[in-house]
């Protein structure tokens, strides 16, 4: 909770709105990458990347 | 109020704590885990910073890290944007580390010290953040004796500025001026120093060592500065500069620059790590080192002319260039000039602490009577007697306790024999430097003490200068200067009476380097210069009384230091350290504190 408060204040202070979207998909990417290192989901995800 | 600064996860991971204003703690981390330039979190560093003041991790009123992990990412993000879709891999090996550690550091931080010390109260502690190069002015004007002072910041990148000018006033700094990413004069220099074939962010004083080797005057060094301003950096009255896209690869990618259109540019392959060093190589880090000071002297002047000061504070990576910086000095641009020790990114750990006590809680200053509030950098850990004594027994080694009056006559029986001696006293020093604690000294009268100390102890490139240790009189008397340079910040040539004139041999620096250039050979560069560092009474007591014993027996106050290391490892810190370094070099005698160790 401490990260997305901080990083709301970040972007109000600094005005880049834009960069939700970009971090919403990153976080997205971020997680299928994590997980894609330990576990069988990982055969599916190569075609992929 | 005791706040702790932190650097750590790009390089040179560092701790430092102050207490109610003063310096109380500072160290690297690498000095403890013994990995060159660790970038891990500053854990030991930490620990050691506590131990040293009697503190427990609940006593820490704030962390403060040295930069801001959010507009870092911004930057990061923009830029791949802005390049896409070049910079693809780059961004892909990167994300992770963001994703999972970097982006979350105040968890991270919190995830470290709870390990350390579980009874950690999160309510009562903060955790605090300070901008790169706030930290890097505030390295340097915070613990400077200036209430007024421009401050000059220059590096490789922070989070978007690579240089700043600042206003330093008593508990305030104001930052006037920014050049910001990919415009970067410590990524210019380290581009070069990828092309020159050393390791960047750890051979940029290779190329410094490298480039007095060619003359100012020499046409090739003329054709390169040339090349340079013509085509990769434009250079603005300012001092501020514009790089040329073309070249350079940092943005978008893991590498400096594209190596075949600087190779096609500049006429010359790029050197391989084990290449020969050519003269087109030094000719062109002469160049490069033109082309900085022209820059470094330029921000300066712009410093002094927005600001109105007289005093001028230096840090950051660049402040590292003591070449340019004794040109600055020399310009007598300002009166005073004030260079942070640890100017690097460790230095940022002490800044950002000094930040958070002066600016977020608003504490006014304390000045004192000394040079600064840096304890003449010997921040680092030191060893008691029976720890050191008990080493010793343990590796087996016989060994002499002395008096302070014995041990000051026998080391200079030994350093007139030209023994080559590993010198261990008090505490280590803070930042990149050996300023006589955890040093190796040697006789600088005898000619072949250079090749002996880069070949046979140091293991490292054989062209590479050492650096003197000298009485503060003797730097009058032998280069004319009369300021202090206790940090060994700035580089002097030798006045022309004590010079020796020998050629320069184009193509082979090893036979150059060796040659006796003055009366004192081991320390004075191919160009009669010397990176100083001068010594009284006050700062290195011990140090000033051996220095007094070898001019009373030599004429000359003055010795060889060398950090306590060989290559491409970390100063050593603790005893065993010193006795390791010892036993596998050809280190003759080591004396740590007052135990005496001949082999």
């Amino acid at each position: 909770m401490d990260f997305i408060k901080d990083f709301f204040d970040f972007l109000k202070s600094q005005k880049k709105w834009w960069l939700i979207p970009v971090m919403l998909a990153l976080i997205v990417l971020g997680l299928l990458l994590i997980f894609a290192e330990s576990s069988a989901v990982s055969t599916f995800l190569y075609p992929i990347f | 109020m005791n706040i702790i600064g932190i650097s750590s996860y790009y390089h040179d991971a560092a701790a430092a704590l102050i207490a109610d204003g003063n310096v109380i703690a500072a160290a690297q981390e690498e000095r403890f885990s013994r990995i060159k330039s660790d970038s891990s979190f500053p854990i030991h560093s930490i620990d050691y910073c506590l131990k040293e003041a009697g503190l427990k991790l609940t006593d820490i009123d704030a962390f403060v890290f040295y930069e801001k992990p959010f507009l870092k990412f911004e930057r990061l993000i923009e830029t791949y944007f802005y390049l896409a879709p070049s910079g693809f891999i780059s961004f892909v090996k990167s994300i992770p580390s963001w994703l999972k550690e970097k982006l979350f550091l105040k968890n991270e931080i919190k995830k470290h010290l709870k390990a350390y010390d579980s009874n950690c109260n999160w309510t009562k502690t903060k955790i605090l953040f300070s901008s790169h190069h706030l930290s890097h002015a505030a390295s340097a004007f915070f613990v400077s004796n200036f209430n007024n002072s421009a401050i000059l910041t220059i590096d490789g990148v922070g989070e978007w500025a690579t240089s700043s000018i600042a206003l330093g006033q008593d508990n305030k700094i104001t930052t006037l001026l920014e050049m910001r990413f990919p415009n970067s004069v410590g990524l210019l220099y380290s581009s070069f120093t990828y092309f020159l074939g050393f390791e960047v962010n750890n051979g940029e004083y290779k190329v410094m060592g490298l480039a007095p080797f060619a003359e100012d005057e020499d046409e090739q060094v003329i054709g390169f500065k040339r090349i340079i301003t013509s085509n990769i950096v434009k250079i603005f009255e300012d001092g501020s500069i514009e790089l040329n896209p073309f070249y350079f690869k940092y943005a978008s990618s893991l590498k400096m620059i594209h190596e075949k259109r600087f190779e096609l540019l500049l006429g010359i392959k790029k050197r391989r790590t084990n290449d020969a060093i050519l003269k087109v190589h030094y000719c062109l880090a002469k160049a490069l080192q033109l082309v900085l000071e022209d820059i470094l002297i330029k921000m300066a002047i712009k410093a002094k002319q927005i600001t109105g000061s007289n005093n001028l504070c230096l840090a950051g990576g660049v402040a590292l260039n003591c070449v340019a910086n004794g040109k600055l000095l020399e310009s007598n641009e300002f009166d005073n000039i004030y260079v942070q020790p640890a100017a690097g990114d460790a230095g940022g750990a002490l800044g950002a602490a000094l930040s958070a006590h002066h600016m977020y809680y608003h504490i006014p200053r304390k000045y004192n009577a000394s040079f600064d509030l840096m304890l003449g950098c010997k921040l680092g850990p030191s060893f008691a007697l029976l720890t050191i004594e008990n080493a010793l027994k343990r590796c087996n080694l016989s060994y002499k306790k002395l008096s302070e009056n014995e041990l000051i006559q026998k080391t200079n029986d030994l350093l007139i024999n030209g023994n080559i001696i590993g010198w261990y006293q008090g505490r280590m020093e803070f930042g990149p430097r050996a300023l006589g604690s955890r040093s190796i000294i040697a006789n600088p009268l005898m000619p072949n003490t250079l090749s002996d100390l880069n070949i046979k102890v140091k293991k490292r490139e054989g062209f590479r200068p050492f650096a003197p240790i000298m009485l503060k009189e003797e730097f009058e008397r032998l280069f004319g200067q009369k300021h202090d340079s206790i940090y060994m910040l700035f580089v002097h040539k030798i006045l022309p009476k004590y010079r020796i004139k020998v050629p320069l041999y184009d193509d082979d620096i090893y036979r150059t380097v060796n040659l006796a250039r003055s009366v004192l050979p081991a320390i004075t560069h191919v160009d009669y210069s010397s990176r100083i560092q001068t010594v009284t009474e006050s700062t290195n007591k011990l140090m000033y009384q051996l220095l007094v014993e070898f001019k009373k027996r030599t004429g000359f106050g003055v010795l060889v230091n060398t950090s306590f290391n060989i290559k491409d490892e970390p100063i050593v810190c603790t005893p065993e350290d010193a006795i390791n370094c010892f036993l596998n070099t050809n280190i003759d005698a080591l004396i740590i504190e007052n135990y005496l160790i001949i082999k």
